[in-house]
Order: structure tokens, then sequence, then C-alpha cells
């Protein structure tokens, strides 16, 4: 049994290692698709590390100042996330972003957390011929950088240590 | 005097798991229904957008306003202290929670987002009838939880009175809150009445004690225990009452009704050209469920028989299924008048005309295994803890009880 | 000394009570910061303003059903698909109908009018009262809609509706607009086109669509604004409320019934 435990360790090392390698590979990787507009950004409406962590709230905060209070152009809009991270199909339309291997989908299947959005929200944007406002203030796609002195880019370290912060809180 | 003495319900294993088993299969059969109105949507009931309430809420609000009469005996044991009643009250008290459980899962199954029940849970409206009713549901689970306790504990027994009050007034709020929902509907003709809430009450008291007489009838037969002539003859007396009290106040709700003539239409609905809904109000709720029992229960020819009895009391239920769905499907499928003094000659929506509803098996197996859920937290309570008297043998000549 | 195990450790009750406070203010304290960050103290509608209609059924045109029609298209409820199998008879009581079309008879002297139908956007609605969760709500600007996010489905508020207004989703919505989120299991109804106001537009689809028409049945505007078309048009002529028996001053105003 004794002989057996160092094995165990050893085994127990390997597993942890790769699984490690696995989450910082996620963690560096990104899940923005080649074909949508946020491919050719900087960074989203926040630092990326920070969008990842907090998106849900962010969403959750602007989604009852839109429904309740009529404040359309949030910066935190998920009409406004579909329409920079929806990738444009072969066909001329836009491919669903809760489709496999799309923005949300790649990221949710990932971490197993359900996507409800879109049992309700649209999942392409409004095509320009359809576009019912034109005259929006601020319009869908805009006010992206709103706020931002200039895009911030993480390493992998620093990303790490942000972790460990908010995590540690 | 001889001491009562309770047992939990003990019958051969067989007999026991095998009458579990088929209420669980029931139940099972029930969920699958619900999961297929859930998974598809509700365009596989026969719900719509004229009739919004069917069949499921036909029986969670009976299985709610029965549960909240099924206390009454408990009530009248310790609060009313009638002495032949008191060895029933915790028997009473575990109906009364069955029931309404059985009740809440039919209406947390139909809700459109049944998922979102933490948001039902943490989101109150304080103005909606509805968000009250949630209160006084979990209110009335641990208000009877502890009145079951007080009845079975001897170290807390001197709390019994204060809490078997205070189950007494939240089962009379219960169910003016459940009559409430129906009596605040301003818009709908049939259901803009104030008597609901005290209509829901009165019909409380006679489902429950129906429910009462049957599931005791059953268990004591279950597990082969004796009840007594003198006590059954109570009970039955008292059902008696309570059913003639429902066709009074039947009455006069129409009554009323029928005095105001802008509802005449919903009465002549009801009362005589309703077509399903008047045979239903006519020969479900008037004589299945109120002139056959009376006779039942009191003909001299039937004294003795206990066979009528459960009879009387299965016709009661009968009747108050079809009195609740006329109020709550009937109530709906009457037009709502949006321009008095005009008829709707053309509209996409059904304006003006009966609303068509043709129940499911979906729905109808979603409310009976409402129905199963109640009576499976019953045996399971009644088989765990010590509700049932031992016997339930008439006291003896000059005994106090 | 065993007699102290069971005496409360203080420590670990100073503990807990600060983990408790600690883990408040860190679900209070997101939404505070976003909230300061954003400016957030007067935003959105306002009460100065409530958005109404003025419906004058003389004007509005027999199996006309161009309203009907521009506010399935702007509310993508030509996008809901039809479940496999359902009888036409049970799919027009399921699907939704923001706006439909009535004709109706006086029954004394035989006059027949045509009018819209939709959501009335009462001062004091009956379905935010009977609400359960509170998703069924009136904006400030007194426009009367559901919050899709917390509604449960129990279909209260199409009990207590006098006008019928309102409708259930019986089936899965594969497409929406943007404009139009809508799923299976949720509550909805008319919302005077709020994406559009939001916007700020002061029209709806259905009259645009009768004002294109050329029948100019449907007035919208602003019915606190004395100088506004409508406020001067309710003024001038005799409207009514339907059902204004229940005295829920609603804000869609019929005129010529």
């Amino acid at each position: 049994m004794r002989s057996l435990s160092g094995i165990r360790r050893i085994a127990g090392l390997l597993v942890g290692g790769a699984l490690l390698l696995l989450t910082t590979g996620a963690i560096s990787d990104t899940a923005v698709t080649k074909g949508s507009k946020a491919a050719g950004m900087d960074s989203c409406v926040a630092p990326t590390a920070d969008m990842r962590r907090n998106h849900m709230d962010y969403l959750k905060h602007d989604r009852d100042r839109t429904v309740h209070k009529g404040v359309r152009d949030t910066r935190n809009s998920l009409a406004a996330c579909i329409d920079c991270h929806a990738e444009k199909s072969e066909a001329g339309g836009y491919k669903p972003v809760n489709a496999e291997g799309q923005f949300c989908a790649s990221c949710h299947s990932y971490v197993a957390v359900n996507l409800t959005c879109f049992q309700c929200h649209s999942t392409t944007p409004q095509g320009a011929d359809e576009k019912v406002s034109q005259n929006a203030a601020g319009g869908a796609g805009l006010g992206l950088l709103h706020g931002m002195e200039q895009p911030l880019s993480l390493t992998r370290d620093e990303l790490q240590r942000l972790h460990a912060k908010v995590e540690g809180n | 005097m001889l001491k009562m003495k309770y047992r939990e319900l003990y019958c051969s294993s067989p007999r026991y798991w095998g009458g579990l088993a088929s209420l669980v299969f029931i139940i099972l059969i029930g969920l699958g229904a619900a999961f297929h109105m859930e998974h598809s949507g509700h365009y596989v009931t026969g719900m719509s957008n004229q009739i919004v309430w069917g069949l499921p809420h036909v029986f969670a609000i009976f299985l709610i306003v029965a549960a909240s009469g099924a206390l009454n005996v408990a009530s009248i044991g310790s609060v009313f202290g009638g002495p032949m009643y008191k060895p029933l009250g915790r028997f009473s008290g575990l109906l009364a929670i069955g029931l309404l459980a059985g009740g809440l899962v039919v209406l947390l199954l139909d809700l459109g987002r049944p998922d979102r029940l933490i948001v039902a849970m943490t989101t109150y409206n304080f103005k909606s009838i509805f968000a009250w009713n949630i209160i006084l549901y979990t209110g009335f689970f641990t208000i009877v939880g502890l009145y079951i306790w007080a009845m079975m504990d001897r170290k807390i027994a001197h709390l019994k009175r204060p809490i078997g009050f205070a189950a007494f007034f939240w089962r009379l709020a219960l169910t003016t809150g459940t009559g409430s929902i129906f009596g605040f509907l301003v818009a709908r003709e049939a259901y803009d009445a104030a008597i609901m809430a005290p209509m829901f009450i009165i019909m409380s008291f006679s489902y429950g004690l129906a429910f009462f007489i049957i599931t005791l009838m059953a268990a004591y037969w279950w597990a082969g225990r004796t009840i007594g002539d003198l006590r059954l003859a109570k009970l039955k007396n008292l059902l008696g009452v309570f059913v003639g009290a429902v066709l009074y106040f039947a009455l006069v709700y129409h009554l009323t009704n029928l005095y105001v003539t802008q509802h005449h239409g919903v009465e002549r609905f009801i009362l005589l050209d309703g077509g399903i809904y008047t045979s239903m109000f006519w020969i479900g709720q008037v004589l299945v469920g109120g002139i056959i029992p009376l006779f039942l229960l009191y003909s001299p020819a039937f004294t003795h028989s206990r066979f009528a009895i459960a009879v009387a009391s299965l016709l009661v239920l009968i009747g108050g299924f079809f009195q609740v769905y006329v109020i709550v499907i009937g109530g709906q499928a009457f037009p709502m008048s949006l321009f008095p003094g005009k008829e709707v000659v053309e509209s996409t929506f059904f304006d003006g005309v009966v609303a068509a509803y043709t129940p499911t098996a979906a729905e109808a197996l979603l409310g009976i295994a409402g129905v199963a859920v109640s009576m499976t937290l019953v045996a399971i309570g009644a088989r765990m803890l010590r509700v049932l008297p031992e016997t339930l043998e008439d006291p003896q000549e000059g005994e106090a009880a | 000394m065993s007699n102290r195990d069971d005496q409360p450790d203080m420590n670990r009750r100073a503990f807990l009570g600060q983990t408790a406070l600690a883990a408040g203010a860190a679900t209070v304290a997101p939404g505070v910061l976003l909230a300061v960050a954003n400016g957030e103290a007067d935003e959105g509608v306002t009460s100065d303003v409530r958005w109404g209609m003025l419906i004058d059924t003389n004007k509005c045109a027999d199996g006309c059903t161009a309203c009907v029609e521009a506010c399935d298209k702007e509310n993508g409820i030509d996008l809901i698909q039809r479940p496999q199998g359902q009888s036409d008879e049970m799919w027009n009581a399921q699907r939704p109908q923001w706006i439909r079309k009535l004709k109706v008879r006086d029954t004394q002297t035989g006059a027949v009018s045509n009018l819209p139908m939709m959501c009335q956007h009462c001062e004091h609605p009956p379905c935010v009262d009977v609400c359960p969760t509170g998703a069924s709500f009136k904006r400030a600007d007194g426009i009367v809609m559901v919050d899709r996010h917390t509604c449960i489905g129990c279909r209260y508020c199409m009990m207590a509706c006098p006008y019928k207004a309102r409708s259930f989703i019986h089936q899965d919505v594969v497409r929406q607009r943007t404009n139009a989120p809508r799923g299976k299991g949720c509550v909805e109804s008319c919302n005077l086109c709020a994406h559009r106001i939001d916007a700020g537009q002061e029209s709806t689809a259905c009259q645009e669509a009768c004002s294109a028409e050329g029948h100019k049945a449907i007035l919208f505007g602003d019915l606190k604004d004395p100088q506004s078309e409508i406020a001067q048009a309710l003024k001038a002529h005799e409207s009514r409320q339907i059902r204004g028996d229940l005295e829920l001053n609603t804000g869609v105003r019929y005129s010529n019934i």
C-alpha cells in the first residue's frame, strides 16, 4: 500500500498538471470568432478578464435599466454583444451566437453553465434592412469603447494575479 | 378514563408498499405529463389565451381549499374542545399538509416558467393577493407542523391551544386568500363578488371533511383497525351541515347575481344555456355534490351504513370538483363585456363568444398526480409518525372520552 | 474544561458576522459602483410624459388590418411558427395578438363601429396589481409592460385584464427581433412600441401604418403635454374609455363610439 501511495501521488500530480494546463490554455485562448466584428477590435467594453468574470452582472444590471427605465444605449447591452460577436456566415447572414463553436456557446459549454438569454433574445444582429429605429441615440454597435482611454491587454501572469485577487477577496 | 394510544400505521408489507408503489406510479406519470407540457410549451394543453387557467388549476384550487378544511377536525378538537374529535387532531393536521403540498405541486408545475420558482419566492409584489398566498401557504406548513408537534409532544403540550388558535385563524386567512384570487378580478363578471371569499371557506369545510372521512376510513381499513359508530356518526352529521351550507352559499351567490341586471348574462350562462357548464352546475355540483350526499347522510335507511358515508363523502368531493370547475373554467368561458349595449360582430380573438376548452390528457394526468402526491405524503406520514389512534372504538358508557 | 466546548466561541461568532457583512457588501457593491460610475441618478423615462392614443372609430375602416400587420412585423409576431399539427381554431386562440380588429354593433340602434383593441395602458392597471413577482409593471411614462426576466408564467394578469390584451407564449420561439425578445412560457402584450419611444421616435407601428393607409384613425402622443396634438384633440372632442366603469384611467381613448 505504502509503495502505491507514491505512485498515486505522482499520478495525481500528473493529472492535476494536465488539468492546470487545460485551464490555462482555455484562459489564454480567445473565444472570439474570426468572422465577427469583435475580431477586429482590441478589446471589449472592459478588459477581457473583467468581461470574462463579470459580464453576466453587467448584463443583468443594464437589462433592468433598459426594461424598467427605457435606457437602451447602455454600455452593456446584450444587443450590442450580439452585434459584435456574431460571426458572418457564408450565406451572407449571421451565425447564431449560441450555435456550437460560436462566441457565447463555446465558453458556456466549456464551463458547463446554462445559457438562458437566448430562450427569448435574438441570437443574430438585426439586419440592416430591417432596422427599426435608425435614430437610436448611441445606436446598437456604438459606444463600444466608451470610457476606455486605451484598450487593455493582459499578459497571462497579470491575468492570473487578477484571478487570485478576485477569488481571495 | 382510557388513555388514547397512538401508533404508526402498520399493515402487512405487501399491502402498504403495494399501495405506495401505485401512488408513486401515478405521480411519475404526472411528472412525465408536466415535463411534456413544459418542454413543448402549453400548446399541448387545451389552455389558450382565452381560457388561461385550465384543469390543473381546478385540481390545485380544489386541493388547496380542501387542505385548509381538513384542519377543521383538529380545530374542533383543541380549539373548540370537542372531546370526540380530539384523537383525530394529529391525522387532521397531517392530511392538511399533504393536501396543500399536492395542490401546490400542481400549481407550480403548470407555471409557464416553473424553473423560476426562486424568482417567485424572492421577488414579491405585495399588492398581489397571489404573492400573499405564497406567504400564507408557507406559513400554513410551518404552523400546522408546529401544531402536530404540540399535539404529539407532551413537553410542549401546553402550547397546543395557542398554536391551535393560530392555525385556525391562519387557515381562515388562507382560504380567504384563495377565494380572493377570484374575488379581486373585477373585470370578469362571474368572479366580481365579495361573497367569493366566505363561499370558499365554507367549501373548504365541506371538501376538507369529506377528504378526512375518506382517508380516515381508508387508513383504518388498510391497517385493520376499528372506528366506532358514534364517532363516524358525528363526522357524518357535521359533513351534512357543511354540504347544506355550501348549497346555501351557492344559492345566495346566484340570487345576488340575479338581482344585478348587468350579471343576468353570466347567470343565464351558468344556470340555463351554458351547455357543459350548466350540466356541471346542476348535475355535478347541485345533484351529485349536494342533494344525493345529503340524502345518503340523513336518510334513516342509511343510518348505520358505513358504505353510505364513504359514498357520500366521495360524491361531495366529485361535486366539489365540478363546483370549482364551473367557477374557474365557466367563469372564464363566459365572454367579458367590453362594450355594454353592443354586440361583437367580428373579432379575431373570440371577443363576445363563449371560449371553448377541451382539456388534454397531460393536464388531467398532472392534476391527478397532485392528488396522488397528497395521498402519498399522508401514507408516509401516517407510517412514520404516531398520528392515528390504535383504536377509535366509541368510549364506554360514563367515560369522558 | 470540557464544559467550555459548549460555549459559543466568540471569535467564531465575530468571524461569522464579518463574513455575512462582507458577503452582503460584495453583493450590493457592484450594483452601487456601477450605478455611481454611470451617473444613473436621474436617467431614463420620466413621469413628465404619459404616452397615450386616441382612436377615432369613424375613421377606422371596415376590413382594414394595416395596424395589425404592422404590429406583427414590428414586434416579430409574424416570426412565430405555428406548432406542427395545431388546428386553426387552437392556433387562433393560442397565438399572441397584441392588437386586434373588432367590429361591434349597437344592439338597440344597429350602429356599427370598427376599432382596434389592444392594451389600454391603464393608470391603475389590474395586471400590475395582481402580478405576484412584479414582472407586470408600469413605466414612469405610463407604458404598461412585462419584464420577461421575472415573469413566471402564472397568467394571473391575463385573468385580471378587462380587455383580454395579454397573450401567453404557448410554444418555443426560434426567431425573434432584437427589439422584441420573446420566449416560451411568459406573458406579453402591446408596449406602445417602447423601443421606438426610447430611441426618440414619437410613433408606433400601428399608428404609422394607419396613417400610411390614409385613414389616420390612430393619434399617438403625450397626454400630459397640453400642446400635443393628442391632448388638444382630447380636449376638443368627446372621447371615452372602454370599461370606464372600472375607473382605470386608460391611456388609450376612443371617440365616436
